[in-house]
């Protein structure tokens, strides 16, 4: 099993090292190892609960690890100040899962958010920004809605539109697929995918949507139980001799990962005093 | 007993932690309030939400509040044959304790709770987490023109509660009981001081403003980030400000008018 992506080198855009990260007592992470190379769409898999989500916030410096490096475009993210920090964030977008759009803006207002905060141009060329972005995921006739009259899929275009309103690098997408309609879905494996090649970004999609996500991705990471399991493409991945990679991709409901919970046998539950309900 | 000195060990702890948690947070926050000077648009925009929209509320019960003053020291004066004084007791009232006390508590219940909800739907719907992977610092950003906002809105409000209740004594004591309005106005003139008590009672619904936005901004960014969450934080904002308004006001009156 592989547990290190390997092809470190300079053009690696995010350089994640032995990355430990726990919650608690509960230990997230214990050792992940992942370079993401500029230009790809790199996909990180793994089952719910693994710490996805946690992960792209380690790399947006919003949480802090507890050993272990992340460097982005050469620059360790947790050894920088506040200032520092905040210049690089402007270089990364983030979709969150819920969109995160600001309930009180209308989309034209969410998407030109960013611009407002961190440039001084003019009220023109916002607008023609705003639009172009908008008209990129195709939502420019949106302009004037709300997000509480957006569909789902709506919504994380929009945000999407706002996460790319500063031309950023890498582009974090945190679960882009879960809860869309066939349609919507098929829009944004599209978009993903189209917009990484034509603005050139470096793209980070955490999901667990198998198949949606093995169509777009350069390179899929798979984590379970705070490691990297195996990493490769997607076509690699689904050679792998791992079990357990088996059966997270063909969707197997029992295997290394065991459909029953842990606890007593079935008849000792049923004929015995005690186990389930003997105290009622 | 070891189990319950536990409990109160952890609680103890726990209250602590809040406690320098609010304190640090302040301090960052009042580090960016100097960046609001380049956006005024922002703080304005948060008097408008607390202040202006609370005016109602603040302006009816300043009403009654002052209409029932003008009762109820009419009936306790004329006893003495003072009911000409009566000016002096509903503008003494309102402005060294009413008028700042009752406002605070008001515009806790009204303005404070819906900032600590509106901040911490923002963190539920992680709108505050997006803001800062934008680059735009949410404490900077949302917090501080909440901050100044607040303590700029109470004041103000405490001043039209005070204004409108002091109407209200007037009508009731002179329209409505018959005391002279020559003696209603120039013994509130003659014994209210502008130093002592109109000043004293600004600076209190300052202290105030400050308090119950601060305990506001507080509850929601530190909310747990769920609907449940969010009902208690809002909760939280009103007892906790009310009671730190009542309290403070004890010690902010033992040292301005002893």
């Amino acid at each position: 099993m592989a547990t290190d992506t390997g092809g470190r080198t300079n053009d690696c855009v995010v350089e994640i090292e032995n990355l430990h990260f726990s919650r608690g007592t509960r230990q997230i992470f214990a050792g992940v190892n992942i370079s993401i190379r500029r230009g790809e769409v790199a996909a990180i898999m793994g089952p719910s609960g693994t710490g996805k989500t946690t992960l792209l916030r380690l790399i947006g410096g919003q949480l802090r690890p507890d050993a272990g490096r992340i460097r982005i475009d050469g620059v360790d993210v947790h050894t920088l100040k506040r200032r520092a920090l905040y210049q690089l964030r402007k270089r990364m977008g983030m979709l969150f899962q819920s969109g995160a759009l600001f309930t009180h803006l209308n989309c034209f207002e969410n998407v030109a958010f960013p611009l407002r905060e961190h440039t001084r141009l003019s009220q023109a060329l916002i607008r023609h920004l705003v639009l172009i972005k908008l008209e990129a995921v195709g939502l420019r006739g949106a302009h004037a809605l709300y997000p509480a009259e957006l569909s789902g899929g709506m919504a994380r275009r929009v945000a999407l539109a706002r996460a790319l309103a500063l031309d950023p690098m890498v582009v974090m997408y945190d679960e882009p697929f879960s809860g869309q309609d066939p349609i919507s879905m098929g829009i944004l494996v599209r978009l993903i995918r189209l917009l990484n090649d034509a603005l050139g970004l470096t793209s980070i999609v955490v999901s667990h949507d198998v198949a949606e996500t093995a169509e777009i991705a350069d390179r899929v990471h798979v984590i379970s139980a705070g490691k990297v399991v195996e990493s490769g493409s997607p076509q690699a991945l689904r050679a792998s001799s791992s079990e357990w990679v088996q059966q997270f991709l063909n969707a197997l409901p029992d295997g290394p990962v065991p459909f029953h919970y842990p606890g007593p046998s079935l008849e000792e539950d049923l004929l015995g005093h005690r186990g389930a309900g003997a105290a009622l | 007993m070891i189990e319950w000195l536990r409990l109160f060990g952890e609680q103890t702890l726990a209250a602590t932690a809040r406690l320098g948690r609010g304190h640090m947070f302040l301090l960052r926050v009042l580090l960016g309030l100097p960046g609001l000077l380049r956006r005024p648009g922002l703080v304005i925009n948060q008097i408008y939400a607390t202040g202006v929209l609370s005016l109602l509320i603040i302006a009816v019960s300043g009403l009654f509040v002052g209409m029932v003053l003008g009762l109820q020291g009419y009936n306790t004066l004329v006893s003495f044959g003072a009911e000409q004084s009566l000016g002096v007791l509903v503008a003494l009232s309102l402005t060294r304790e009413l008028g700042p006390v009752v406002s605070a508590l008001l515009f806790s219940g009204r303005a404070g709770s819906a900032l600590t909800a509106e901040i911490g739907l923002m963190k539920a719907t992680e709108q505050l987490s997006g803001m800062e992977m934008m680059a735009v610092d949410p404490e900077r950003r949302i917090v501080a023109p909440r901050l100044l906002g607040g303590m700029i809105a109470l004041p103000l409000l405490a001043a039209i509660f005070t204004l409108v209740g002091v109407f209200g004594g007037y009508f009731v004591g002179t329209v409505l009981l018959g005391v002279d309005s020559g003696a209603f106005w120039s013994q509130m003139q003659a014994q209210v001081s502008f130093t002592e008590d109109v000043v004293n009672g600004v600076i209190k619904s300052l202290v105030f403003g400050f308090v119950v936005t601060w305990t506001a901004v507080f509850e929601g960014v530190d909310c747990t980030p769920t609907s449940e969450g969010v009902s208690r934080a809002t909760t939280r904002t009103v007892v906790h400000s009310s009671l730190a308004v009542l309290g403070l006001d004890f010690i902010l009156t033992a040292l301005m008018f002893d």
